[in-house]
């Protein structure tokens, strides 16, 4: 199976033209297209998985076989070797599952959200397009092609956020989204420049041999500083989180494929891809936990007033996101990739769960729901679960991947990382809990009534919500040869249970969801009365720190006040002397036509005192004058 | 003898031009269909050239050689290398699909045919010739036409434009021919006879302090080609006056005149000139890519938006041959190709769009994505193209120029600033690059239908191939970029030895 690990992306990236070419006026053909191809794509990651499990490949064993895309000499000691390549080994065989599974519901799902769509079948083209690249970019064993593949996501998502493109939100969003990126894969691109630069080669594997034979350390901590950019951008990191909540303007089913499970959690797959580099420099490793740690809770805390379903998970995914990372810092790729995993699984739950809602009654807004349990039974069943699990309630997903986490940062020393991880489950279950209350139960704030989605778009839901409750389980500390001995970086090292950390963030997410129940379910608590009592923290935390207004002022301000200036400058100093040069001869050519006045007794004298001066200057040595 | 093929690409645009002299103005579709025609056998003729090119053997192919000014040495002898193949598949592919872009056209439309065929027979000229004085001949020959292209079918500021434009390149050309004679009498002095021939003038050692000055004439005679900055003021107007092919023309193959010129006559010849002036040429061309990025993006005209966007891509072109290296000078011709191929693709578009809504303002557009699905797409395409991403040609380009400039160890103003500085600058280019291109897709084509568009109808029919034809193009070699890359690599590795074999030259900084 592994021989054929490159058909997984195949199969989607052949689905898009087949779609946009050949079926798109044909709807139904589309979506059996797009899911046909996604379906074969899973079968196979199946298959792949199993064997890597049970072959013998290993973390430090991968299989790896590839294709020169693109050879030049660079110079004498050395070659541009740029290679189309695939590298299974248990970290990518994982993540092919998780894309290919996650994938295949979203897509089984939107049939039903999407249905009368205009735009149904290139939504499919789009999806397969994603898909393609996303496997591309898992399967990659090179920075190169990484940084292709990344780019490619990254221009899927732009075209899903705009694919409401007559909204003009959604328009904008999208060019937010491209564009912020943009600036984070400078630094990517620059940091495997500084790598290539070193050490000639962008393949991972001979990066790691030649990585403890570095010339310079501290050029190899700024490839690694700026490398850690790529991320920062895609995993929606504080400063460049920006573009992932307005994302949310994007069809509800690409909210939960691209935005939550798969696409920005490629900056933290990079991160243990690259694991050695940053493993191998602990100035860097301490700038990654600290910046997952500050994101994890600066996202949590916005999350904790906002009001549209899709922006609190938003934030929420950002949160989840900046625990991934915080992990892969303190030094526990196996805790990173869990979490990923279990995240995948339930928060494209949330999503799909909170698509249903939006499906029902076209509305996005917590405080204009109410009682949904009564109206969807499935959905609201299904979603509390994926809540529990985000909340870290065991025996749930979420539960073991995050106290594996919260294990590592504090088993590695990290006491003031463990502390603000606690924290941030504490207010993740309680903003999670805070929308269940307010839109699921409760009265009709708004009137508003629901109703069951189709099967197509249930029957997803219940797929993994069953994962919810059983993927935790691979990762379990009690559990033998699980996934810690799979995924690792150096030896597998098996955390042994810490009934304290399980026992502290298993209390402080009930404490949680009991305050949110005081305030939202039961209101013996005014939310009002809360709000107006800390007014500035809230309306700072409202407005997500003012952070989107600072960046608007920059562009708006400095970025086009710049371009205006340097338009002036080419349009009046550099075009106003080559015009002025041009000009000047005009002119002089206008003023010296006068001397060709036509009249002869002027021509008559002019050539006169010329033949005067030449004689003279002629006759000069023969008189003997001037010597 | 066999069939002489870079002459038969030549002359198909001249028979062209020959046969629609004899047909009335009033039979305007045979007029294009002729047109069409010649174009695309030399299409066909060049694709047959490109496949056919021995990659292995490298070196000039495809030779033709007859006398012809015995007394001066002057000999009519074509041929293509790596680097000028590329380039001739890049003029055959825009000027075919200029034709259908230029489809619409109802005015004077013989004698517009007629210039663009003549145009285009002088830039193929230039790029198979191997003699200075062909080279020099045909240059010419491409620059007369477009001054009447510009200030007869032009819109605004047509005369001001035309007239600009050719000052300009006329200025240039000056420059450039002072230096060709310069070479030419030093050569003989050096050889004991006459010859204009690229391969034997190659040959001569040509001391420093002449290499210095005439590596300067050159720099300024094609740099204004390029453009580089500052003299490139002449391409915004001349790009937004001229009609729609002209444009195709003119951003796609006319400014790739100046960088092969420079390459070709200046770097191949000159290489320690090449060494004491990159310098200058590597600062002024970050100028180039982030000046030109910048003012593009406050521009509010469709056309002075890809204007600009062209002086700033032109400058990636300017920074790999200032890289002086295998990887910069293989992404500089690639740029030179996908640039071309984007630039017209761009220019075809907005023509389109232009000769439907009669207006470029981007202000006024909004929602165009409504009423013509397929010019958005294409034009996505484009700017995608335009920002670099991967699986697009223009990626690979500016990867291999920002990897060549980055790795040169080189330090310019005495160490104060390297190659890898500019590299850096370059590469944040592409950061503002992706900002101005996708800031006018969204104003253009996103947001709500504007009913007063309405009745603006989608590319369809004839209009449809340069659309087609040019994304493919990205597409193919974007996707597999060695079907150009080892090619341009057996064209450049010549010059590459040559650049190396020269002696250490401090540069002007």
């Amino acid at each position: 199976m592994i021989r054929y690990a490159w058909l997984v992306p195949l199969f989607p990236a052949l689905a898009f033209p087949v779609i946009a070419f050949i079926t798109r006026r044909l709807r139904t053909l589309s979506a059996l297209v797009g899911i046909g191809a996604i379906a074969a794509s899973f079968v196979l990651s199946l298959g792949i998985l199993w064997e890597t499990l049970t072959s013998g490949v290993t973390m430090e064993k991968p299989v790896e076989y590839a294709l020169s895309w693109l050879a030049l000499p660079g110079a004498k000691d050395w070659v541009l070797k740029i290679e189309a390549g695939v590298l299974v080994d248990p970290l990518s065989a994982v993540m092919l599952l998780v894309v290919t599974l996650v994938a295949l519901l979203v897509e089984i799902y939107s049939v039903g959200y999407m249905h009368g769509d205009p735009g149904f079948s290139v939504f499919f083209g789009y999806l397969s397009l994603f898909s393609a690249s996303m496997l591309g970019l898992v399967l990659a064993n090179n920075f190169f092609m990484m940084f292709f593949f990344w780019e490619l996501v990254g221009l899927c998502s732009y075209l899903l956020i705009g694919f409401y493109f007559h909204k003009p939100e959604a328009a904008r969003a999208s060019l937010k989204a491209f564009v912020v990126n943009r600036v984070a894969d400078f630094g990517f691109m620059l940091g495997f420049f500084y790598l290539f630069l070193m050490f000639k080669t962008f393949n991972f594997r001979e990066l790691a041999e030649a990585l403890p034979h570095a010339p310079h350390m501290g050029l190899l901590a700024v490839a690694a500083t700026l490398i850690f950019a790529g991320p920062i951008g895609k995993s929606a990191q504080f400063p460049l989180h920006v573009w992932l909540p307005d994302a949310m303007e994007g069809p509800t089913p690409v909210s939960a494929l691209i935005h939550a499970a798969t696409m920005v959690a490629a900056g933290v797959y990079l991160l243990a891809r690259a694991f050695v580099l940053f493993a191998s420099i602990p100035e860097v490793s301490l700038l990654v936990a600290y910046v997952g740690g500050f994101t994890a809770l600066f996202a949590a805390t916005i999350a904790l007033t906002q009001r549209d379903i899709k922006r609190i998970l938003a934030y929420s995914t950002m949160s989840q996101l900046g625990y991934m990372i915080m992990a892969m810092g303190v030094g526990s790729m196996t805790a990173g990739m869990f979490h990923l995993t279990t995240h995948a699984i339930f928060k494209a739950l949330l999503f799909l769960g909170a698509g249903s809602v939006i499906h029902a009654l076209h509305e996005q807004d917590i405080f204009r729901m109410g009682g949904l349990a009564k109206d969807m039974k499935v959905t609201t069943a299904t979603f509390v679960l994926g809540a529990l699990a985000l909340a870290g309630i065991p025996p749930l997903a979420g539960f073991w991947s995050k106290d594996e986490i919260l294990l590592a940062a504090y088993s590695n020393g990290y006491t003031g990382l463990y502390i603000l991880g606690t924290v941030v489950a504490f207010l993740t279950s309680f903003y999670m809990f805070r929308l269940i209350f307010v839109a699921f139960f409760g009265r009709r704030r708004a009137g508003l009534h629901g109703h069951e989605s189709p099967k197509c778009m249930t029957v997803p839901l219940i797929i993994l919500a069953t994962l919810t409750v059983v993927a935790g389980f691979i990762g379990a500390p009690f559990v033998p040869h699980g996934f810690s001995s799979w995924v690792y970086f150096g030896e597998p090292h098996h955390l042994e249970p810490n009934y304290f950390v399980m026992v502290t963030s298993t209390l402080v997410a009930i404490l949680g969801i009991y305050l949110a129940w005081l305030i939202y379910g039961k209101e013996v608590i005014s939310a009002e009365a809360l709000a107006q009592r800390w007014r500035s923290i809230h309306t700072v935390l409202y407005n997500k720190y003012y952070i989107d207004e600072a960046y608007l002022w920059f562009f708006r301000r400095v970025v086009l006040g710049l371009a205006e200036a340097f338009h002036w400058h080419d349009r009046h100093v550099v075009d106003g002397i080559f015009d002025g040069v041009g000009d000047t001869v005009r002119w002089s050519g206008y003023r010296l036509r006068y001397l060709h006045s036509g009249s002869l007794p002027v021509y008559a004298l002019v050539f006169f005192a010329a033949v005067v001066v030449f004689v003279l200057w002629v006759a000069t040595p023969v008189i003997g004058g001037i010597r | 003898m066999s069939f002489p093929l870079l002459t038969a690409i030549l002359l198909a645009p001249v028979i062209g031009i020959i046969l629609i002299l004899f047909i009335p103005e009033r039979e305007q579709l045979t007029i294009k269909i002729t047109a069409a025609v010649a174009t695309f056998i030399s299409l066909v003729l060049s694709i047959y050239v490109y496949v056919a090119y021995d990659q292995a053997a490298g070196g000039l192919q495809f030779l033709e050689d007859r006398s012809w000014i015995p007394a001066l040495g002057v000999n009519y002898s074509v041929g293509v290398d790596g680097i000028s193949l590329p380039m001739v598949l890049l003029t055959a592919l825009v000027i075919f699909t200029g034709v259908f872009a230029s489809w619409d056209m109802t005015h004077r439309v013989k004698e517009f045919f007629l210039f663009l065929l003549m145009l285009v027979t002088g830039v193929f000229g230039v790029f198979i010739s191997r003699d200075l004085f062909f080279f020099y001949l045909f240059f010419e020959v491409a620059v007369i036409p477009m001054y009447l292209l510009i200030g007869i079918w032009g819109s605004t500021r047509k005369e001001y434009a035309a007239m600009k434009l050719t000052l300009y390149l006329l200025v240039g050309s000056a420059f450039a021919l002072i230096g060709i004679i310069a070479l030419y009498l030093y050569a003989a002095r050096q050889l004991g006879y006459l010859t204009f021939d690229i391969q034997t003038l190659a040959t001569v050692q040509y001391d420093i302090a002449f290499q210095k000055f005439v590596f300067f004439l050159f720099l300024i005679g094609f740099g204004v080609l390029v453009p580089i900055w500052p003299l490139h003021l002449w391409s915004p107007d001349g790009h937004v006056a001229a009609p729609t092919a002209v444009s195709m023309l003119h951003a796609g193959v006319l400014m790739k005149l100046g960088a092969y010129g420079l390459i070709r006559v200046g770097v191949f010849f000159l290489p320690e000139g090449a060494k004491f002036w990159a310098p200058l040429i590597a600062v002024l061309c970050i100028v180039n890519v982030v000046y030109g990025a910048m003012i593009a993006m406050v521009q509010r005209d469709l056309k002075f938006v890809i204007g600009y966007s062209s002086v700033s891509h032109m400058g990636y072109v300017l920074l790999g041959i200032a890289a002086l290296n295998t990887l910069s000078l293989s992404g500089a011709v690639t740029q030179m190709f996908a640039h071309g191929i984007m630039t017209a693709l761009f220019f075809a578009l907005v023509g389109n769009i232009y000769h439907k809504a009669h207006t470029r303002e981007i202000a006024r557009f909004g929602g165009l994505a409504h009423q013509m699905p397929r010019v958005a797409a294409g034009f996505l395409i484009g700017g995608l193209a335009s920002l670099g991403l991967p699986g697009l040609h223009n990626f690979v380009a500016e990867f291999l120029i920002f990897l060549g400039a980055f790795t040169r160890e080189q330090g310019l103003f005495g160490g104060l600033l390297t190659y890898r500085t500019l590299a850096i600058l370059a590469i944040l280019g592409i950061v503002i690059t992706a900002t101005y291109v996708l800031r006018v897709v969204q104003r253009t084509f996103f947001g709500p239908r504007k009913e007063a568009w309405d009745h603006l109808e989608d590319a369809r029919g004839v209009e449809m191939v340069p659309i087609v034809v040019l994304c493919a193009t990205l597409i193919l070699f974007g996707l597999f970029p060695s079907l150009m890359g080892d090619l341009i690599y057996s064209g450049v590795a010549p010059l590459v030895a040559k650049i190396e074999a020269a002696g250490t030259v401090g540069g002007i900084f």
